[in-house]
């Protein structure tokens, strides 16, 4: 059975990778992951502003009671020097993972600063990333920023990073556009090499006995895979880019369905916290059994099989689920007019 | 082409022990730290010596152990050295005995010191190396940040030639804190005056089993006074060793010294002897005095020991009628100092042998004990006095003495500095930021061309809101001027309110220009002035600028640090450099400094300056006074007359003028002087909710300022309140009617905020509010006056009414521990706070040097007070070391008058009233209600005692204070209690004696700037430690519980309040030796201190900090001792330690080491919770009995 499959130019042992999680925090967690299985590995995103705001905080604390007192000219002993600031400390979790890991390790970043983006990710590359995800993040509940400059912000960073790097760079993009179709061939213009849908923006919880924001995760389930699916299928033969779908991968057939969508690797983050890094050996095993089962020899060979064909209509695709989905609801709840 | 810096004396001269070195044993002490922290960084940082190699850098437990194993490296025939001062290179003369008694070549440099007398000085004179003259180390002296480079090389070239070791010595703070520009001795200077067959010859002279001999051997009355004359050749043979390697100097930088060195006039009348800095004062006023036409002269004195008599007499100008030897240094009861009678004895011995013609007059004085000031108007009084027919035989210089006369007048007005120098002085708060900003600017203007630059810093003795004092000098010349700048173009006042509280513009030169960081906008600051001040603006024709520099930094994202606004101010209106030029400078040092740090640092940072550009605004200052405003005095007018006069004077920043009359003669000094001094440093302080509060008492528990107080109180008290003092109904059973008050007394509050994080009252839902809460504090200072007085009027509440076992009732009690200069929101000082409300009225405190010897006994106000009836905690420091061993003396004494009282009260028992007697012989006095029926008891005895007369009756009334039971506390910080003290510590806890020692476990030594301790977590980055502390935090509690007869408890109150309330009263209880180990979070953990209870909590979830106690009586019921009185842990290791910086900068700077080190520091946290789990199901029997047979205090 071959498992392989390609992303971002990657040549991949098989189609499950685990996106960033607390698992893939330290260099153990990403051993025990590749131990399990896994293809290839994305660490947690580098959050440059959260980098930025903690080099200041940082300086601020060293430095607020020095020469304060007599006989303390200080209360720290002096650093060596280096640039990088609060990157350092990831550029070195990128290095050892890279050096522990015999599967490609992706760095993921999410920067704040049109310099950020681009030195940060020289950086990440430079360290042994074998490929960028960019971590483009909009926030939701900005008023006054229109689509067209939130779209303009992703073109320019995917632009300046990808002219910076050399090697591959993909994006991990939010649901919520108004025109993700379009949206995603221009990133892909603009030079990324493959598209991660989707991102989950953190959706904090309210809890009325102690009336409070409970800021907690909710680990995705597997009905939330039906959007990028979705999408996967649409734009799959459309735009000639790598495909990677992320979110409500449980079980292989959930691995399955993305790939008959047409996504290159599927990425798990919440049913390897749920069960431990050996899921990903149930996964990729239980992948390789559907594909018997189901009398394929290979990962291409089902790469796509549902998406929507290059000359059919993307609309009328999801026109026929929509109808096909109340069709679905009446018979489950009765009549919902 | 000669490198040039601008280091301060310690850097000078580590700069060369360093490169000079294989080993550096080190031990942190005051002003010397610097020294051994530069080492220990660059052998961190695998910087090499002159060698190439890197020296080995280790931290002892004392400097008596760094002694040691310098002693030990020295006979392994390792070039070694170390760093101290004062009472450290007091521990260390035994080995200096031995390690001079085996010639062995090595440099100890000392940042000279005072030493702990009647108080103990963190500041400069000689009294520490005049303590080791004996000791047969040489002493070399050097008197600028210059010759403390230099002679730091002439001293280890020296030792290895002349195999006799040397204490290379500089003046503490005033050299060693001093920056100066120095020309840097490169490597090849180093190696040729050291070169490498002196350092094989020292390796030759080793132990070693190949070529086996036996040195150290004792030796009996038939060899050992001929051995001990064996070594005369060699100190014969030093002082020329010393000059030749002096000479060598000058061949490779043109820089002379000699062994003696004499300045002046060739035919002087008048010379002056002198050694350290003061040579230098002497000197430049000497050259300025013989410009004018004076016959005068110094003799400055480098070599002190081997004493360079011959060099002295060469020196000396035949035509001296009078000398006068000053020294920095008082040897009580002595004919006279140490130089003095060296000189008189050279000079006399000359003379009476025929060597000399005549004897000049030749006079003794003292000047600078711990850094007194000693200027160039000093300098010409002395010159004055001994113009006077009968020069004045012993004198004192720079003091008023009014009481043994010893004082010579001087004309303060006398100045010698040139015009083309440059003079600023900035007044600061501590955290600012300014001293950092001027030691940058020193560095930026040095860094120009042919400029000369000189800075030093002066602070006062509080770790929160404390002021500093910049003194900056820039010119073309080198700047010979130790001493404080005394006319300054320039004032930077940082903080306007110091105008209210110092005279700070009395340092203004006319025509100068004052900058004023003030929050008033530009046309509201004239009027803002107090009469003083805009009288003075006037009268010396002062440009006034301004500038919100707290608001710039931060609109910059830099709240709190104005440091770079008001650099940029000063360069762009001092004129130092023209401006553009200038803020470039300045953003080029940001860029230098911050780089490192993040981009983000250096943005900010570089935002700040352009827009302090576009916030500085001149005053205009118009012709005449607008106010009558006078600021208020500085005590109120009622307080005691020894506050009104001494107190207030050294509040006010005037201390020098207080004659030696108004000081105590064996330092004594009155309690509870913090509460006279409102400081209102912070401008936001607590504010209380009276309608939300729950009146739970935890934000009283935890303030570590005692600025909360409660009270509960009748309604009818009422009468007379203030309309706007605050008061809520008691929220209580059983006292209907009763009212409760939270008093917040805002003058005082630091606006930490740990009481805001300690309420559990969530009043509005979704927002940060709580029952307490900081508001902005200008609106409540001056309101908040009447509120307090009312609220002192009302009555302390009864301790018997109150149920302090709860924290609730704790907040009842009156703290004896208040308004301490401590850092705002210290996690040591409610522990104090804790233990003088539980026992204060019969407490008595030992206290280990550091971090609470300074904010609980540094003058001017000391915070432990009494109450109402005068009772209260008794305080007192002995050292660091021999704390433990203080506070056993303190019981035994109290043990002994205890015994000697109860023994007379026996043999009075007729007289006095047989059932009183009874009562009180047989009272155990530990709940409260016994101990106040007894001291009611003891009152009654005194009053019987007058009646009575007789030996007896005489030696009970002395020590019949002693029927009521002491409470004795030994507390201190873990430098003390894991490392210096340790010794002694174990062995009072083995002692058996009714002593409890209070442990307040920062992790590191606080006080000096955070050096690792053996509390030190794996893990943590301190200094000593910088590449993450790799050994296990000792665990000091399973050590007292080995002895089982030891209460032992670890506490944190930021976790469980009421287990550290639980463990004080136990252990006070307890009639045995008792120890408490307290978390206390503090600012080099590099958090912000609001979160410090936060962190003790996670300290406690993560395992990191089990609570415990161990309760000996327990066994002795056959109850489990051992009680584990914290959860399971809850967290992961990392989830606690990486919201610290110190743990952080491990991470950022080195993670393969930090993961290695938390993977490591997680298995010790397991593997101890799994024994404290064994422990906590045991049997008594499986524990250690205690085996004393009967109550110590009887």
């Amino acid at each position: 059975m071959d498992l392989t499959t390609t992303y971002l130019g990657l040549t991949l042992r098989n189609p499950v990778v685990a996106s960033a999680s607390p698992m893939t925090q330290d260099v153990d967690g990403v051993r025990r992951l590749v131990d399990a299985g896994v293809s290839a590995v994305v660490l947690p995103s580098l959050f440059e502003e959260q980098v930025r705001r903690e080099e200041v905080s940082d300086t601020m604390l060293q430095e607020v009671h020095e020469g304060s007192f007599g006989e303390a000219r200080n209360y720290f002993p002096d650093s060596p020097t280096t640039s990088l600031g609060g990157v350092r400390a990831h550029l070195s979790l990128v290095e050892r993972a890279v050096q522990a890991s015999e599967v490609p390790v992706i760095a993921s970043l999410n920067g704040s600063s049109r310099g950020g983006w681009t030195e940060i990710a020289t950086a990440l590359a430079g360290a042994g990333a074998a490929a960028i995800e960019l971590n483009i993040y909009a926030v939701p509940g900005d008023t006054y920023t229109s689509g067209a400059e939130v779209e303009k912000r992703h073109l320019d960073i995917v632009a300046s990073v990808c002219s910076a790097v050399s090697v591959p760079v993909s994006v991990k993009l939010s649901p919520f556009f108004s025109a993700t179709g379009a949206l995603a061939q221009a990133i892909v213009n603009a030079g990324a090499q493959g598209l991660v849908l989707f991102n989950r923006f953190v959706q904090p919880d309210i809890d009325p006995v102690r009336i409070a924001v409970v800021p907690n995760v909710h680990l995705s389930s597997r009905t939330e895979s039906r959007v990028p699916m979705t999408w996967i299928a649409i734009l799959r033969n459309q735009i000639r880019t790598s495909f990677a779908g992320t979110t409500g991968v449980e079980e292989p057939e959930d691995v399955a369905a993305y790939l008959l969508a047409g996504a290159d690797v599927v990425m798990t983050a919440s049913a390897l916290l749920r069960h431990g890094p050996q899921h990903a050996t149930h996964l990729v095993t239980g992948l390789e059994g559907w594909l018997a089962e189901h009398g394929y020899d290979s990962v291409n060979a089902v790469k796509g099989l549902l998406s929507v064909g290059r000359h059919q209509d993307a609309e009328g695709y999801e026109r026929t689920g929509y109808v096909a989905a109340l069709r679905k609801a009446r018979q489950t709840y009765g009549s919902l007019t | 082409m000669t490198e040039s810096a601008i280091v301060d004396g310690n850097e000078a001269a580590v700069g060369v022990a360093y490169r000079l070195s294989e080993l550096c044993a080190i031990y942190p002490i005051t002003p010397s730290s610097t020294m051994a922290e530069l080492a220990d960084e660059w052998s961190s940082h695998g910087q090499a010596n002159v060698w190439g190699h890197v020296p080995t850098v280790i931290e002892m437990q004392s400097e008596g152990g760094a002694a040691g194993t310098l002693h030990g490296a020295l006979q392994g025939g390792a070039l070694s050295t170390t760093f101290t001062a004062s009472q450290g290179l007091l521990l260390m003369i035994p080995n200096m005995y031995k390690i001079a008694g085996e010639l062995t070549s090595t440099v100890f440099h000392v940042a000279a010191r005072s030493l702990a007398a009647q108080g103990l000085s963190i500041f400069g004179d000689h009294q520490d190396v005049m303590a080791v003259r004996q000791t047969g180390f040489a002493l070399l002296s050097s008197g600028s940040v210059q010759e403390a480079h230099d002679l730091a090389l002439v001293a280890h070239a020296a030792t290895l030639r002349s195999r006799v070791p040397f204490v290379h010595f500089f003046d503490g703070f005033r050299t060693s804190h001093e920056l100066n520009t120095i020309e840097v001795l490169s490597d090849d200077d180093l190696r040729a005056l050291v070169p490498e067959a002196l350092v094989r010859e020292h390796r030759g002279r080793a132990l070693s089993p190949e070529r086996p001999f036996v040195r150290g051997t004792a030796q009996n009355p038939d060899v050992y006074f001929q051995a001990r004359e064996t070594v005369n050749p060699f100190y014969a043979r030093t002082v020329g060793v010393v000059q030749d390697a002096m000479d060598a100097l000058v061949e490779r930088t043109g820089r002379r010294y000699g062994v003696v060195e004499y300045a002046g006039h060739p035919q002087a009348e008048r010379v002056v002897v002198v050694m350290g800095s003061g040579g230098e004062t002497v000197a430049e006023t000497v050259a300025a005095l013989v410009e004018s036409g004076e016959r005068v002269g110094v003799l400055r004195i480098r070599l002190y020991r081997p004493f360079p008599a011959a060099e002295l007499l060469a020196a000396l100008p035949a035509t001296a009628r009078v000398v006068a030897v000053l020294d920095r240094t008082k040897e009580p009861g002595s004919e006279g100092e140490p130089l003095y009678l060296d000189v008189m004895s050279a000079v006399s011995e000359a003379v009476s042998a025929g060597r000399r013609d005549r004897l000049p007059v030749i006079v003794g004085g003292r000047y600078g004990l711990s850094s007194k000031e000693f200027t160039p108007a000093m300098v010409a009084g002395v010159f004055a006095a001994l113009n006077a027919p009968v020069p004045p035989r012993r004198f004192t210089i720079g003091i008023v003495d009014d009481v043994s006369g010893t004082s010579l007048d001087y004309d303060p007005a006398f100045d010698i500095e040139p015009d083309d120098t440059v003079r600023a002085v900035f007044f600061g708060l501590g955290s600012d930021g300014t001293v950092g900003a001027n030691k940058n600017t020193i560095k930026i203007l040095g860094a120009q061309r042919g400029v000369h630059a000189q800075g030093y810093f002066v602070y006062d003795s509080k770790k929160s809101g404390g002021t500093t004092v910049s003194h900056l000098r820039f010119g073309p010349h080198a700047i010979r001027a130790p001493w404080l700048v005394t006319s300054a173009g320039f004032v930077g006042v940082h903080h306007a309110a110091l105008l209210d509280s110092l005279d700070v513009l009395a340092v203004a030169r006319s025509g100068g220009v004052i900058l004023l960081n003030s929050s008033l906008a530009p046309d509201q600051v004239w009027d803002s002035l107090h009469r003083g001040v805009q009288d003075e603006i006037i009268a010396k024709g002062l440009r006034l600028y301004t500038i919100d520099a707290g608001k710039v930094a931060r609109e910059a994202g830099l709240p709190g640090r104005t440091n770079t606004v008001l650099q940029t101010c000063f360069f762009a209106i001092s004129g130092v450099l023209p401006r553009e030029e200038a803020i470039e400078a300045v953003k080029s040092a940001i860029r230098k400094t911050y780089a490192k740090r993040g981009s983000e640092v250096v943005t900010r940072n570089e935002a700040a300056v352009d827009a302090a550009l576009e916030h500085l605004h001149e005053v205009a200052v118009p012709g005449h006074a607008t106010t009558q405003r006078v600021p208020a005095p500085p005590v109120p007018l009622d307080a005691p007359k020894f506050v009104r006069t001494v107190t207030a004077t050294m509040m006010s920043g005037r201390g020098d003028e207080l004659p030696v009359s108004a000081l105590p003669v064996d330092g004594t000094f009155p309690s509870g002087t913090t509460a006279y001094e409102k400081r209102r440093i912070s401008d936001r302080v607590a504010l209380w909710d009276p309608e939300a509060c729950i009146q739970c008492g935890n934000c009283v528990f935890v303030c570590p300022h005692s600025v909360l107080r409660s009270k509960f109180y009748d309604t009818t008290q009422l009468e007379g309140a203030p309309a706007d003092f605050e008061t809520a109904p008691l929220n209580a059973a059983g006292l209907p009617g009763a009212r409760y008050t939270l008093q917040v007394y805002a003058e005082d509050c630091t606006g930490c905020g740990l009481c805001v994080e300690a309420c559990p009252v969530h009043p509005v839902p979704g927002t940060a509010r709580r029952a307490i809460n900081l508001a902005d504090a200008a609106p409540l200072m001056d309101s908040g006056q009447s509120r307090v007085a009312f609220f002192e009027s009302l009555p302390q509440n009864d301790r018997a009414r109150v149920d302090f076992g709860t924290v609730r009732g704790a907040q009842f009690l009156q703290p004896l521990f208040e308004f301490s200069g401590a850092c705002s929101g210290c996690g040591e000082t409610p522990y104090l706070k804790l233990l003088s409300q539980l026992f204060g009225d019969r407490l008595t405190v030992a206290n280990a040097t550091g971090c609470s010897s300074i904010y609980g006994g540094n003058l001017p106000t000391t915070p432990w007070a009494t109450n109402a009836e005068g009772r209260g905690p008794a305080w007192s420091n002995s050292l660091f070391e021999d704390n433990a061993e203080f506070g056993l003396g303190l019981r035994l004494a109290a043990d002994l008058h205890t015994s000697l009282a109860r023994r007379r009260l026996r043999e009075l028992r007729d007289e006095i009233g047989p059932d009183l007697v009874d009562e009180v012989l047989s009272s155990d006095q530990i709940y409260q209600v016994d101990l106040q029926a007894q001291h009611e008891r003891v009152q009654e005895v005194m009053r019987r005692l007058a009646d009575l007369t007789g030996p007896q009756a005489e030696d009970l009334r002395s020590v019949a204070d002693h029927l009521f039971r002491r409470s004795v506390w030994i507390v201190g910080g873990d430098g003390w209690a894991y490392d210096i003290g340790a010794g002694g510590l174990d062995h009072v806890l083995a002692s058996g004696r009714d002593v409890n020692v209070l442990v307040m476990d920062t992790e590191v030594y606080s006080n000096t700037g955070g050096q690792s301790s053996k509390a030190t977590p794996i893990g943590a980055v301190a200094k000593f430690a910088s590449g993450g502390k790799a050994a296990a935090k000792k665990d000091l509690a399973l050590q007292a519980i080995a002895y089982g007869s030891v209460y032992v408890a670890r506490v944190a109150m930021g976790a469980d309040p009421q287990q550290t309330l639980r463990a004080f009263r136990e252990a006070e209880a307890y009639d045995g030796p008792s120890i408490i180990i307290a978390y206390s979070h503090c600012i080099a953990h590099g958090i912000e201190m609001k979160d410090g209870l936060a962190q003790q909590y996670r300290a406690v979830s993560s395992g990191h900090w089990p609570l415990v106690r161990y309760d000996p009586t327990l066994r002795d019921r056959g109850l489990n001792p051992f009680q584990l009185d914290s959860p399971r842990p809850t967290i992961a290791l990392r989830d606690y330690i990486y919201r610290e910086l110190r743990y952080r900068m491990l991470r950022n700077a080195d993670p393969d080491e930090a993961d290695r080190l938390l993977a490591l520091a997680q298995d010790a946290v397991n593997q101890r919770w799994a024994v404290y789990e064994d422990m906590a199901t045991r049997s008594a029997t499986q524990f250690i009995p205690d085996a004393r047979k009967r109550s110590s205090w009887t």
